[in-house]
């Protein structure tokens, strides 16, 4: 039974504006000014960067801001090479995890600065453990791409 | 604890690309046949419990009043459930909850979702967080790719055997599901297939992932007394359940042991008495959309110790005639319909410990797990069932 039935195109587009609050808007001000904010909790005394209202562990608020430094440590990366709607990153790109020197939770961001056009060439390149540096844009919006990417260090 | 419940009766749809029905009428085949199944009908029924993956997989909201009439529900209470991918196993526990509370005797439990009406991984990356991480995590393969790695590289795991294991386990399950008449994909492949197939997001190849599916499961669950009245002989009994959640930033906890799967299954095996899951439980359902995830899931769950997991599953531990069958269904990577997969994980152990399985019924099965996770990598849920009360 191979008969085709009908189907109906439809969509649903819907507009946002969401607040960051005061200490994302800090953080954010932060980059903008290529600074990176962690911020400590004094319970569990980890560094979490992006920086938070609140230690999702132990519940409480955090108080003290930290500078956070700008190379880190390569934890796991993915290459991805396929697309779906709205997808805000052109493909193919490579997201990360990075672990910031003197933070204790992996930051994700992109990893770049080589040609990602040939996988076999990339995986060449890219290795867990290495080291990595951030690449400002040089213009910045006071947004998480004012990052372009993390490249490694040779 | 509460009152014993048991799963008495399992429908489901045939899986797949099914644009012959509309979303409504797939709920329906697979809650006529639970019914058809069972010999009950809708009004024994004492409550509903309906759950999805988010609404936008087919842009309408709030599902469970969707399908109030597919599920025949109207005039009864009725709940939704949904914790993304594990919806399904969260399913079992919401019927579970209800009825060993001693509020209901007999409900209904449905799972669905229509995943090839939208697209899903964009679906799936709104479930991401907004402002820092969506940028950069993409759907599904992108998160599951990089926790993988964070699995062979603590163990330090050689490349090429955690690739011949992962290949070994596409081969196998897609083999499994021509047994299971309601398995969507249903393809024969080699392991130079999947070692040559085109890759997703590394170390993630195309026949290391799951399709996306059209489905729905629909399970009924019993008390003890719905059971005795009903004069049933073979039930699958829920001998332990377990959940577990973490933080909602990716990155912010560790991933390769990870411990929401650890924890989910210590819980439920602490409720079965169980001590040594590989020998003691003759099946498992892991929810497994990509082969190398389904290898640390063993490890998680202790089917096996932490790093062994590539060695035993070429070693046939976990294939159909090993030690602990894991995925005799053929299991996620071959059916994905999201909100129902769970679900059928549990639907499936139950089957096989009521001897109902069919052509991959492992024989003798008498104590099955059952798994579902979901979130960006954030929660896991078990189910345990047994023949036995
Ligand atoms: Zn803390």
């Amino acid at each position: 039974m191979n008969k085709e039935f009908k189907t109906i195109k439809t969509e649903i587009r819907l507009p946002y504006e969401l607040a960051y609050g005061a200490t994302w808007t800090r953080f954010f001000e932060g980059m903008s000014n290529q600074i990176l904010y962690g911020s400590k909790c004094e319970k569990c005394n980890r560094v979490l960067v992006p920086a938070r209202t609140f230690c999702p562990r132990c519940f409480i608020d955090t108080k003290e801001w930290v500078e956070v430094p700008q190379q880190g440590t390569l934890t796991a990366w993915s290459y991805v090479n396929y697309r779906y709607f709205g997808q805000p990153t052109t493909p193919p790109f490579i997201g990360a995890l990075i672990r910031l020197d003197g933070t204790d939770v992996d930051f994700v961001h992109l990893l770049g600065g080589f040609d990602l056009s040939d996988f076999e060439k990339v995986r060449k390149i890219v290795k867990n453990g290495m080291r990595v540096e951030a690449v400002w844009a040089n213009e910045r919006k006071a947004h998480i791409m004012d990052i372009r990417y993390f490249k490694p260090l040779a | 604890m509460g009152k014993a419940v048991a799963i008495i009766g399992v429908g489901q749809t045939n899986h797949g690309r099914r644009m012959d029905v509309s979303y409504p009428d797939l709920v329906r085949e697979a809650v006529l046949r639970v019914y058809e199944e069972t010999g009950l009908s809708p009004n024994d029924v004492d409550g509903v419990v309906s759950g999805t993956m988010p609404s936008m997989m087919e842009g309408v909201a709030l599902t469970h009043f969707y399908f109030a009439d597919a599920m025949a529900s109207a005039g009864k209470p009725i709940l939704k459930t949904e914790t993304c991918g594990s919806t399904g196993v969260s399913l079992a526990h919401t019927a579970y909850y209800w009825i060993s509370s001693g509020m209901a005797d007999l409900v209904l439990a449905v799972g669905h979702e229509k995943m090839t009406e939208g697209d899903s991984q964009a679906t799936m990356t709104t479930v991401v967080e907004p402002w820092y991480q969506r940028y950069f995590i993409a759907g599904a393969p992108g998160v599951f790719s990089m926790q993988s790695q964070m699995w062979s590289v603590r163990y330090g795991l050689d490349e090429k055997k955690v690739r011949d294991a992962a290949a070994y386990i596409s081969v196998t399950h897609h083999d499994s599901a021509f047994d299971n008449p309601y398995a969507h994909v249903k393809i024969r492949v080699t392991a130079e297939d999947v070692k040559n197939a085109r890759v997703i997001t590394y170390p993630v190849r195309l026949l290391d992932v799951c399709p996306n599916s059209d489905g729905a499961c629909a399970v009924i669950f019993a008390s003890e007394e719905m059971v005795k009245k009903l004069g049933l002989k073979k039930v699958a009994w829920v001998k332990g359940l377990g959940y577990r959640g973490e933080e909602y930033f990716f990155g912010d906890s560790d991933k390769a042991v990870w411990q929401s799967a650890v924890q989910a299954a210590k819980q439920a095996y602490d409720m079965a008495g169980i001590k040594d899951p590989r020998k003691e439980l003759d099946v498992a359902e892991v929810y497994n959309p990509f082969t190398f995830q389904e290898m640390l899931f063993y490890e998680c769950f202790g089917f096996c110790g932490l790093g062994e997991a590539p060695d035993l599953v070429l070693q046939g531990t976990f294939g159909r005639k090993g030690e602990l069958p894991c995925d005799p269904s053929g299991g996620t990577l071959c059916t994905n319909p999201i909100g129902a997969t769970g679900l059928i994980r549990t639907a499936e152990a139950a089957l096989q410990v009521m001897e109902k399985a069919g052509d991959h019924q492992i024989p003798g099965a008498k104590l099955a797990f059952s798994h579902a996770m979901g979130g960006v990598d954030q929660f896991n849920g078990v189910m345990i069932v047994g023949s036995e009360r």
